[in-house]
Parts: structure tokens; C-alpha cells; sequence
């Protein structure tokens, strides 16, 4: 273009352009949300028509019915007399308690493994690098069968293996002495959770008056006092026992302690084992991340190796560890639907039988991604809270 | 954080020793790495111990008290000493089936030429001076050859139906046309969702979150079961496919986010300096864009195809037979039906080899990012 273009010309081609964009942006939306809508109306018709020929009901009636559906492996009390949602509730507590105990000892197994693969001893680390590789190159529904079909393949409950005095581990799952709960021990546990939180608030303050005038002060014996002595002067009042339920071999079967049953295990070690060495890149990546003059800075300061991780090292390479552990936390949650392979009865494997049983697929896949996004919401919200906690703050 | 501090040990990275090295032989090296304080001396012991407790009941079980021939189903032999030795006879009685399943015997070559051909397609698109426009079409001609062998009905190839496709060619195919499929569905999704456009943005963010929210299983029951309900009368899609449906769509979200991580390292200036050229949406992003965004997260990318790969052994939950089913179908036989953990770490090995390329594949594209 010239000077001698005239300048309203030029405003007006643009003034049309921009519109001519405006226009074009709308007229794409309109037709793509369009087409999504035709096709989900038209999958609905042919829903609805196919639902009516075969004679199948809608709704969520039927979680008032009766379940008849054994689950062998309930936390909550449960018959196959109970209805439908009753099971549901059962399955939802059997996800939650494969994901919650998973995710924290895959926590710490992955945390332990990261750590090992970076020490200075040659065989250690190799040792954690080929336990990283192996696990994270195989497909988790192999290992799960492959433990899986290991329990099955150990000693009947007479012939029961006992590494540890209390400890069986048969065909019929593992066996742990526990301790029976009853009313006290449930008061000694809020007693020593609330010395917990006044110990975490007392923990603050000490904190704050140390970044006041510099006094470093000791937390440890108010901590020790309100977690632990605290919990036993009431347990002591009280007079709770906590004597240990230890197991014992009658016949085929054991009585008394904790059963883990070969599914929930089999379960549970895939996971956890799967998870951690996912976890276990993760932390070695994160302690690699921070910066080799951080260490030596604690180090010029006098600072003893172990306080330098805890406080120099760790809190650095927790900002870079915490979003990816996120995801891993959720794929542990995801990947405990598998449960239905080896025929532990979580929430998809309870949500497959009511299927088949009543054939309202698509509520029963309804009800198993509510229930997975809101654990998946759950876990997102508190990881990233706690993200924000630990981010930087920049001064 | 207390387990490290209290840790007896304490391996830091900062203890890590690099002059060390080469410095007095293999005593040296043995004294730096193994026993350079009385912590680390203690935990080398420890797992030589362990190490050595251990491989001496693998070799005792794996070889020398292993049984690996029978004569014809007679596992009599190989129950005897169950948890002794391991039978590995199950494997050259039983290959057949764990690698094609149910595919006509005598036809077997077909599918065995489709993974060879599998495997030599991966190799050419992993080296990086073959990738241009002309890989695209040795794509396209491999997949129609492969579909061709693998149903025949031409060139005097006896037709087989998809019902009789098993094992390891079944499992490439999901992890390959889900990903190939997939991975357009990706690319695009990952720019609605940094459209401007809000109807299109927020159907974008709807599909990758809902999709990523959910376990693969449910995704894999939709499709086997809620499918045929929403499909007009007489529209029968076949069970493979309706899983190969569901991997494309679970592809194509995972892969839309990483993609999306590639756009967002793109710098702005690109977008100002396309846009200044006057290019249109499509071009600016094909040509300027999306090749900068790809290479930022490629070995991303290639992890989550290990990823993905791994996944495919999901359908066994749909009884769809791919390798991971046939090899636990092949122990229902009663005559080998103990005989499950030979079959399992036979499996295992396949899907390790697989994985294990990839996996240093994707580090060596890391390593060659770093230094450039």
C-alpha cells in the first residue's frame, strides 16, 4: 500500500475484517456445538427406543431394590438382602480403602525407592533401578494377576506360612493380630488426634515467635507430651485395654486379628508396587531438581546433613514433586477399578453386577464416574491446597 | 520427611562422588561404591546376602530344577515338583495360542508377518532423520497390508473374521490405531482448548476432564455394553471395534494434554510474527505452531504411548483376546492349569521388550534435547 490509498478505505477493510472475524468465530461455534448436540440427541433417541424395545426401565429406581448380590469382602454390614445402594455404599468404602492405604504406602515406598536410587552405594541404586524399570514396564493388570495367582498358589490355611509370630499368610489371605475397638479406645484416639492439632498450632506459634526474635525453641517434648502422654493419661483414667487379638490356627480356618483377604491383598501389593516406582522417579527427579548450590550453602553454614534435607533440600524439591504426585495419587485411585479382575468387589465391580442383573448399563456407568470424579476432585482439591501451601513465595 | 532424616544411611545426592571413579582398579572402585563408610558397608553386605538368597532360588527354580519338555500333556512330571521347579514345557505347548489365539493354525504366518510388520513400522518412525511427509504414506500403505493379511479374502488368502483375531497382533493393533487415530483427535482437541471461542473451548475441556476423570474400565464397559444401546436398529459394530473406539477417544485425551503442554512452551512471538504474515488459523498452526509444540514434548509423548501400550491389556475385562487374555485363556486347559506364573513371566517378557525400548528410546530423545 501507498501513501495515496486513502485512509477511510483502509479503516473500513479493517473494521470489516475484524467483524468478518467476529462473524466467522461465531458461526463456527454455532455449528460445532450444534453438531455436538444433534449427535447426543440422536444417540439419546436411539437410547430411548432401543430402552423401550427391550424393555429395560431408566432411572434410578432400582437402588431401592433388593441387591441379592453376596459381597465377600464388605467393611460395612451387609446382606444380599440389603438394596442396591446399600452395595453401592459397600463398593465405594471397598475403593476407598484400596486407594487411601495404597496411596500412602505407595507414598512411602516410592519416597524410600527415589531416595535409594540416588545414594552413593552402587549397589543400592542399581538395585532401585532395575525394581524402577521392571515395574513401570510391565502392564499393571499383569502383575495383578501374576500376585494374584501367587496367593493362590501358597499353603493352605492349616499349613499356614508365619514369618512373624501372629502373621499368616495363606491361600486364604494375610493374617494380622489387631487390636479389638471398642468405646475407649475410640475416646484414647480423639484424645491423641486432638493433641495432634495442638500440637500443630502449638508447633506454629513456636514458629512465629522464633522468626520474631531468632530463639530457635524446642517442639519435640510439648509434641511428645500432647500425642503420647496425653492419649495415655486418658487411656490410663479410663482404663482401656489394648491388649492384642493374636490369631490363631483352628482347624481349616484362623480365628481373632485382621484378615486381609488374597483378593484385597493381591490388590493392594500390584498397586502399591506399581505406584511406587512411578513415585520413585518422581522424588529422585525432584531432590535432582534443586540446585547442587543449595546444599553446598547449608553445608558452608555448618548445617548437619539431615537438618539440610528437612529443611534446605526437601521443601525446594517438594514444589516440583507435589503436581506430578497428584497424578500419580489419582491414576492409584483409577487403577484400583482392576479390582474387578481378580474379583474384589469395589464400586465398578458392584456397579458390573448390578448391570448385568438389572441391565441398566447406562446408570450404572453413570454411578461409576460420579463416584470416580468425585474422588478424583477430592484428591485434586487437597493436593492442590497443599500445593499452594508449599509453593514459592516470592518475595 | 523424618523416614529420609532418620534414615541410618542417609543417601544424598550430595555424597555422591564423582572423582572418584578410576582411581586404583576394582578395589578402588569396589571402596568408593560400595564400601566407602561403615553405613554403606553394612547395607552392600546386606544385599549381597539377599541378592545372592535370591537368585540361588530363582536359577534353583528356573533352571535346574526347571522341567522343560513333556511328552504330549502328560504334566504329571511338572505337578510333582509344583513350586519346586518351574515347568516351562507349558511355553513351546501353548506359544501358538498366546501369541495368534483362536486364528487358524495353519494360517498362523499371516498374523506373524502383520507384527513383524508392526514392529519394523515403529522402528522407521523412531529414527529421526525419516521423519517428513513421506513416513505418512508408509503408514497408510503398512496398516492397509496388515488389514489385508490379517483378514485375507484376496489374493487366494482364505478370509478370516475378526472374531478369530487374537494375542499380539490384536494388541498392537488397539495400541496402534488408537494411538495413530488418537493422536490427530489430540491435537485437535488440544487447540479447542486454547481457542478463543468459548462454545468450543469449554466442549473441549468437557471431553478431555470427563475422559480423564474415569477410570479406562468404565470407558471399556460403555463400549461394550452402552454402545449398542445408543446405535440405531440393525447398526451392529463389532466388539473390537467398539473397544478401538473407546482407546481413540482415551488417546485422545491424554494425548491432548500433552500436546497442550508442547503449545503453551511455544513463545508468543510466534504467534504475533505468523500472525503478521497474514497466515490463517490453520496455517499459522500447522506450519509454525504445532511443529515447534510437538518437538518440545516428545519424550512426553513417548511415554505416554508406553503408557498406553501398557493399557491395551485392559480389554480382557471385555473379554476381547488380546495377548494378555490368550495367555490367560491357554491356562484354562486343565492339563496346565498350575502351571500360570511360567505363562505370566512369559508374557511379561513380550510386554517388557516392548516397553523397555520405548521407555530408552524416550530418554535418548531427552538426552539429545539436553544438549542441544
Amino acid at each position: 500500500m501507498t501513501a495515496s490509498t486513502p485512509e477511510p478505505a483502509r479503516r473500513k477493510r479493517l473494521r470489516i475484517s475484524l467483524s468478518h472475524e467476529r462473524l466467522a468465530g461465531l458461526f463456527w461455534q454455532i455449528v460445532v456445538v450444534g453438531i455436538a448436540i444433534a449427535l447426543v440427541a440422536w444417540l439419546w433417541s436411539n437410547a430411548a427406543h432401543n430402552l423401550s424395545v427391550r424393555r429395560i426401565s431408566t432411572g434410578f429406581a432400582f437402588l431401592g431394590r433388593e441387591a441379592g448380590m453376596p459381597i465377600a469382602d464388605a467393611l460395612l454390614a451387609y446382606s444380599p438382602k440389603n438394596t442396591y445402594l446399600r452395595a453401592f455404599i459397600v463398593g465405594v468404602v471397598n475403593t476407598l480403602r484400596v486407594a487411601v492405604i495404597g496411596i500412602l504406602l505407595a507414598t512411602v515406598l516410592g519416597t524410600l525407592i527415589g531416595i535409594a536410587r540416588l545414594s552413593s552405594n552402587w549397589l543400592l541404586s542399581r538395585l532401585a533401578a532395575v525394581y524402577v524399570e521392571m515395574l513401570r514396564n510391565l502392564p499393571l493388570l499383569l502383575q495383578l494377576l501374576f500376585w494374584y495367582v501367587l496367593m493362590q498358589g501358597l499353603p493352605a490355611a492349616r499349613a499356614a506360612w508365619m514369618p512373624i509370630d501372629g502373621v499368616f499368610l495363606s491361600n486364604r489371605g494375610l493374617i494380622l493380630p489387631s487390636i479389638p475397638i471398642g468405646e475407649g479406645n475410640l475416646w484414647v484416639m480423639g484424645a491423641a488426634a486432638a493433641g495432634l492439632i495442638a500440637s500443630y498450632l502449638l508447633n506454629r506459634r513456636l514458629i512465629a515467635q522464633q522468626l520474631r526474635d531468632g530463639q530457635p525453641r524446642r517442639i519435640w517434648p510439648y509434641g511428645l507430651a500432647l500425642v503420647v502422654g496425653w492419649p495415655a493419661l486418658v487411656s490410663w483414667g479410663l482404663g482401656v485395654s489394648w491388649t492384642i487379638a493374636m490369631p490363631e490356627l483352628r482347624g481349616f480356618n484362623s480365628v481373632g486379628g485382621l484378615t486381609l483377604t488374597p483378593e484385597y491383598f493381591a490388590l493392594l501389593v500390584a498397586l502399591v508396587t506399581y505406584t511406587s516406582a512411578f513415585i520413585a522417579e518422581i522424588v529422585r527427579s525432584g531432590i535432582q531438581a534443586v540446585h547442587r548450590g543449595q546444599w553446598d550453602a547449608a553445608m558452608a553454614l555448618g548445617l548437619r546433613r539431615s537438618f539440610a534435607l528437612r529443611h534446605i533440600v526437601m521443601p525446594q524439591a517438594l514444589r516440583v514433586i507435589i503436581p506430578p504426585m497428584t497424578s500419580q495419587y489419582l491414576n492409584l485411585t483409577k487403577n484400583s477399578s482392576l479390582a474387578v479382575a481378580v474379583g474384589y468387589q469395589d464400586i465398578v465391580s458392584i456397579a458390573n453386577t448390578t448391570l448385568n442383573q438389572t441391565g441398566q448399563a447406562i446408570e450404572a456407568i453413570a454411578l461409576i464416574m460420579l463416584v470416580f470424579l468425585t474422588i478424583s476432585l477430592g484428591i485434586s482439591l487437597f493436593m492442590n491446597w497443599y500445593n499452594a501451601r508449599i509453593a514459592l513465595v516470592e518475595r | 520427611m523424618t523416614s529420609i532424616a532418620d534414615a541410618p544411611e542417609n543417601p544424598l545426592p550430595v555424597g555422591r562422588s564423582r572423582s572418584r571413579r578410576g582411581r586404583g582398579g576394582v578395589i578402588g572402585w569396589l571402596r568408593a561404591n560400595l564400601f566407602s563408610s561403615i553405613p554403606s558397608t553394612v547395607i552392600s553386605l546386606l544385599l549381597i546376602f539377599l541378592l545372592a538368597k535370591a537368585c540361588v532360588s530363582l536359577l534353583q527354580w528356573g533352571f535346574w530344577n526347571a522341567i522343560w519338555s513333556v511328552p504330549d500333556n502328560q504334566t504329571g512330571a511338572c505337578r510333582a515338583i509344583r513350586g519346586l521347579g518351574a515347568c516351562w514345557a507349558v511355553i513351546p505347548e501353548k506359544f501358538r495360542f498366546i501369541l495368534f489365539g483362536t486364528y487358524p493354525f495353519d494360517q498362523q504366518w499371516r498374523p506373524a508377518v502383520a507384527t513383524l510388520t508392526f514392529v519394523a513400522l515403529f522402528f522407521v518412525s523412531s529414527r529421526r532423520n525419516w521423519w517428513r511427509k513421506e513416513l505418512v504414506l508408509v503408514w497408510g500403505a503398512a496398516l492397509v497390508a496388515i488389514g489385508l493379511l490379517m483378514w485375507g479374502g484376496v489374493f487366494g488368502l482364505p478370509f478370516v473374521s475378526q472374531d478369530r483375531w487374537g494375542g499380539l497382533p490384536v494388541t498392537l493393533m488397539l495400541a496402534t490405531f488408537g494411538l495413530a487415530v488418537g493422536f490427530p483427535l489430540g491435537i485437535v482437541v488440544a487447540l479447542g482448548r486454547r481457542s478463543k471461542l468459548p462454545a468450543i473451548r469449554s466442549l473441549c475441556v468437557l471431553y478431555v476432564e470427563l475422559i480423564r476423570g474415569v477410570p479406562l474400565i468404565s470407558l471399556l464397559f460403555m463400549a461394550s455394553v452402552m454402545f449398542p444401546l445408543f446405535m440405531p436398529d440393525g447398526v451392529n459394530i463389532d466388539k473390537l471395534l467398539r473397544a478401538q473406539i473407546a482407546f481413540v477417544l482415551y488417546a485422545g485425551a491424554y494425548l491432548a494434554e500433552v500436546i497442550r503442554g508442547g503449545l503453551q512452551a511455544v513463545p508468543r512471538g510466534q504467534h504475533e510474527a505468523a500472525d503478521a504474515l497474514g497466515l490463517s488459523y490453520w496455517k499459522k498452526n500447522g506450519l509454525i505452531i504445532l511443529p515447534q509444540a510437538i518437538r518440545h514434548v516428545i519424550p512426553p509423548l513417548v511415554n505416554t504411548f508406553i503408557a498406553f501400550f501398557k493399557d491395551t491389556s485392559l480389554v480382557l475385562i471385555i473379554g476381547i483376546f488380546d495377548l494378555l487374555t490368550t495367555a490367560k485363556t491357554a491356562i484354562i486347559d486343565p492339563a496346565w492349569q498350575s502351571f500360570s506364573v511360567e505363562v505370566y513371566l512369559f508374557v511379561g517378557l513380550i510386554y517388557f521388550a516392548f516397553c523397555f525400548a520405548m521407555s530408552r528410546y524416550s530418554r535418548r530423545l531427552e538426552a539429545q534435547a539436553g544438549s542441544t
